[in-house]
């Protein structure tokens, strides 16, 4: 990860039609970095990737790559990679045509073409592939294919649209793990988008959650994980149990409840994880609603003044049946402090 | 086992429906008598070779040939971008611009070729022959556009984006990928456009003159004056062209996959 900003977007405003999509971000990429553009569908990530690479073009804001201001550059001089969620391969061409495309409009003399397409194959294990047609390849091979196919290109940023997302779950750790060593052995800067927040933790260096068009939060993917700041992000990364607070207490539409601990100033929501919660003594009663096992841990839902609660325990310890009245607890030194509600 | 034997009995009937014809033609085309006639009498090529010696069935050749072919590319040349164009964008008029270029295939020929008799050559002077051509081109366009449109909605316009992004402009992309790509339904497009052009009748007979003739308006014409076998040759030699064209077509494009 590199300190100097290496893609800057500036204030940046991109709408289809009259709705802006995305309005007013702010994001700054370093050289070599791997990033993760992350929200449910409609946030304004995929949007953005394609102002990245020149597809769309800003309503207002700069993106300035390697200290130029590319705004106004076209897609075709931007050096600029795109591997697309459907790969989008040349069904007409075999594989070493499709990853010598733009090698060829380059004009690049035939035994440099020749080995750049060579070593782009080998680096994704499809050498033997070469004289294939696209349709002939599986999924996973015609990934890679579109892959070698931007690689070859030498971009200054990677962009892949939801990289992992059409592939089974075998396939889809090997691609992860593929896309890993290419962008170490590379240094290339990746910028991917994904609504999958299993897929951004594992692979990025750096999350950018988004949600309506705004940047939600920017972290490393254990600030992310462990840390969230808003109650979206908290809900995405799985703080199931989300509160707004009010005057040191949980709002909720039952009324204003207190946790056990004091809640620290500032604060403007708690969330806990389903782990989080303390079953088996506390200040709040529950009931059982549903239960399930899980391996290693019990999931329970419960009915409870605050509203409904979802815990999970370890399996070892005391279950509950459906029914049973459990009391529990929301300890304050195991929930995400949000700075933002909603 | 009545109901098979029907069911094959009403296939065999229509198959002798659609196919008898063009065997009685081929066989009163072989006849050696002077009269078109069925069955034939006696077996020569006298007619077959009399067809090549007549000098009005070559002229109206030429002519419906070069109706057809350029007829037939002019409509694709039109076509192309048009099928583009309203597969990609999401057009203001797309439906209306659709239904217009449908046109030709919904109005009945006669009432085509009244209208540019009536219209265009009558009051203005038009060139018969440019009045044909415009004629078969307009006829053809529909054909051009569903077929190829049939091919670009195949094609995915992620491609297009790919192509940009290695390098390409926007019409550079076209030729490179979209081009090569739906280039089975344009020659699909092409020749069920030859084939409507070359045995087109009604718009064709109202845009007839002196020496300006299509080898269907020349063939009826004969047949007015002179009832003779030759045009039953004739007939039977054109059918073995579409044939030859339709089984090369079928052997190298596969071409019922556009059709």
């Amino acid at each position: 990860m590199s300190d100097a900003s290496f893609l800057d977007l500036e204030r940046l405003t991109l709408a289809y039609g009259d709705t802006p999509a995305v309005k007013d971000l702010d994001l700054s990429i370093g050289r070599g970095e791997l990033v993760a553009l992350l929200g449910p569908s409609g946030c304004g990530k995929t949007t953005t990737m394609r102002s990245i690479a020149g597809l769309l073009k800003p309503r207002s804001g700069k993106i300035r790559l390697d200290g130029v201001d590319i705004t106004r550059v076209p897609a075709n001089k931007r050096a600029v990679g795109l591997v697309f969620q459907s790969y989008a391969l040349f069904p007409h061409l075999s594989v070493f045509e499709n990853v010598a495309f733009g090698l060829r409009l380059k004009k690049i003399p035939k035994p440099e073409l020749e080995k750049r397409v060579e070593t782009g194959l080998k680096s994704v294990g499809l050498s033997k592939f070469a004289s294939r047609k696209p349709a002939e390849l599986s999924g996973g091979q015609q990934q890679r294919v579109a892959l070698a196919r931007s690689m070859v290109m030498e971009p200054k940023v990677l962009l892949l649209d939801e990289p992992l997302s059409n592939l089974d779950a075998r396939l889809r750790l090997e691609m992860r793990t593929e896309l890993q060593r290419v962008q170490k052995e590379s240094g290339i800067t990746m910028i991917f988008v994904t609504h999958d927040q299993g897929e951004a933790l594992a692979l990025a260096d750096r999350i950018v959650v988004m949600l309506d068009g705004r940047i939600e939060q920017i972290g490393t993917p254990e600030e992310i994980y462990n840390a969230p700041i808003s109650a979206f992000v908290a809900d995405f990364v799985g703080f199931e149990n989300v509160f707004p607070v009010e005057a040191g207490k949980l709002r909720t539409p039952q009324g204003l409840f207190a946790p056990q601990s004091p809640v620290p100033n500032g604060v403007a929501g708690l969330a806990w994880r389903p782990t989080g919660v303390h079953l088996g003594t506390g200040n709040f009663q529950g009931t059982v609603r549903g239960t399930s096992f899980a391996g290693r841990t019990r999931e329970y839902l419960l009915d409870s003044p605050l509203g409904t609660i979802k815990a999970e325990a370890d399996a070892g310890a005391a279950s509950y049946e459906i029914g049973a009245a459990v009391p529990f607890s929301l300890p304050v030194e195991n929930a995400a402090l949000l700075s933002r509600f909603g | 086992m009545t109901s098979r034997i029907l069911s094959t009995a009403i296939l065999g009937a229509v198959m002798i429906f659609l196919i008898g014809p063009f065997f009685i033609i081929v066989a009163a085309s072989l006849s050696a008598g002077e009269t078109l006639a069925f069955p034939p009498q006696g077996l020569s090529f006298r007619w077959v070779l009399k067809v090549f010696e007549i000098e009005s069935f070559r002229s109206s050749f030429a002519m419906s040939m070069m109706l057809a072919v350029f007829g037939t590319l002019a409509a694709l040349l039109i076509g192309t971008p048009v099928s583009y164009a309203l597969a990609r964008y999401k057009l203001p008029l797309g439906e209306t611009i659709r239904t217009i270029v449908s046109a030709p295939i919904i109005v009945p020929g006669i009432v085509v070729g009244l209208a540019l008799l009536r219209y265009l050559v009558i009051p203005f002077g038009f060139n018969l022959t440019l009045a044909l051509f415009m004629a078969h081109t307009a006829l053809v366009l529909p054909y051009a556009v569903r077929v190829v449109s049939a091919s670009m909605t195949n094609l995915r316009s992620d491609i297009e984006e790919a192509a940009v992004l290695l390098g390409c402009s926007r019409l550079g992309a076209f030729l490179r990928v979209v081009l090569p790509n739906i280039r089975g339904g344009i020659l699909a497009a092409f020749i069920l456009g030859f084939v409507t052009s070359f045995n087109q009748v009604p718009v064709s007979l109202f845009l007839s003159g002196p020496g300006i003739r299509t080898l269907p308006i020349d063939m009826l014409a004969y047949l007015e004056t002179t009832y003779d076998p030759s045009v039953a040759a004739l007939s039977a030699l054109l059918a073995f062209m579409s044939i030859g064209i339709v089984f090369l077509a079928e052997r190298f494009l596969g071409f019922s996959r556009y059709v």
